[in-house]
């Protein structure tokens, strides 16, 4: 059930250094996302975190993802 | 600009610290509106909370307004700091003390507790939730 989240990340983050997607409830549809990649570095939290609401807007628009959480960090 | 997004921009303006949330301050309907109201108890910071559930339009005009897909939003002194999962974090490491310290000075400390306040009429904030 993780495979497609961590698809669309993986295209979206190509240089990320981890990256994982963890299924929280066993349900599906409740996600933990940690994203660290040098594309973060200089942002902020909120920036980091809007571009993985980007990567990820199709399955939260069609209710695939109905809870996220995400962890992000960049790289020194 | 919607008369319900101006209303939500003057909240956001007016309310040194305002959480929107799924519920009220004294209950929550979300884990995660829970977490960010948690996060923001941990530094002894007071806010005022807005229930986005009595009416769905409030949650549409807020995203479009703070380019944020998600409940619960925090914004201190006007800016969005971020959802649960960012607030804990700077709870965690300080930065939530440091950031409202820079957008708030030392007042936010004494201030009035938590309420839940209304953006506008079109909902009751003291509604019975079944």
């Amino acid at each position: 059930m993780t495979a497609p989240i961590e698809n669309l990340l993986r295209q979206a983050f190509p240089d990320a250094r981890e990256l994982a997607v963890l299924d929280r409830t066993g349900g599906g549809d409740h996600f933990q996302v940690t994203v660290v990649s040098p594309r973060f570095n200089g942002l902020s939290l909120i920036e980091q975190h809007r571009l993985v609401y980007a990567a990820l807007e199709g399955p939260m628009a069609d209710g695939t993802i109905h809870e996220l959480r995400i962890t992000t960090r960049g790289e020194t | 600009m919607s008369e319900l997004r101006e209303q939500i921009r003057e909240t956001i303006e007016r309310e040194p610290v305002v959480a929107f949330v799924k519920g009220t301050h004294e209950q929550a309907y979300c884990g995660n509106s829970e977490r960010a109201m948690q996060a923001l108890r941990a530094v002894g910071a007071s806010f005022a909370a807005v229930d986005v559930l009595p009416d769905p339009a409030i949650r549409q005009e807020l995203s479009a307004l703070s380019n944020w897909p998600t409940i619960p939003q925090v914004f201190v002194g006007g800016e969005l700091i971020g959802g649960a999962d960012i607030v804990e974090e700077l709870a965690a490491s300080g930065e939530l003390e440091a950031k409202l310290d820079e957008k708030l000075g030392d007042g936010w400390r004494n201030g009035g507790g938590e309420r839940t306040v209304a953006v506008s009429e079109r909902e009751n904030p003291l509604r019975i939730v079944p």
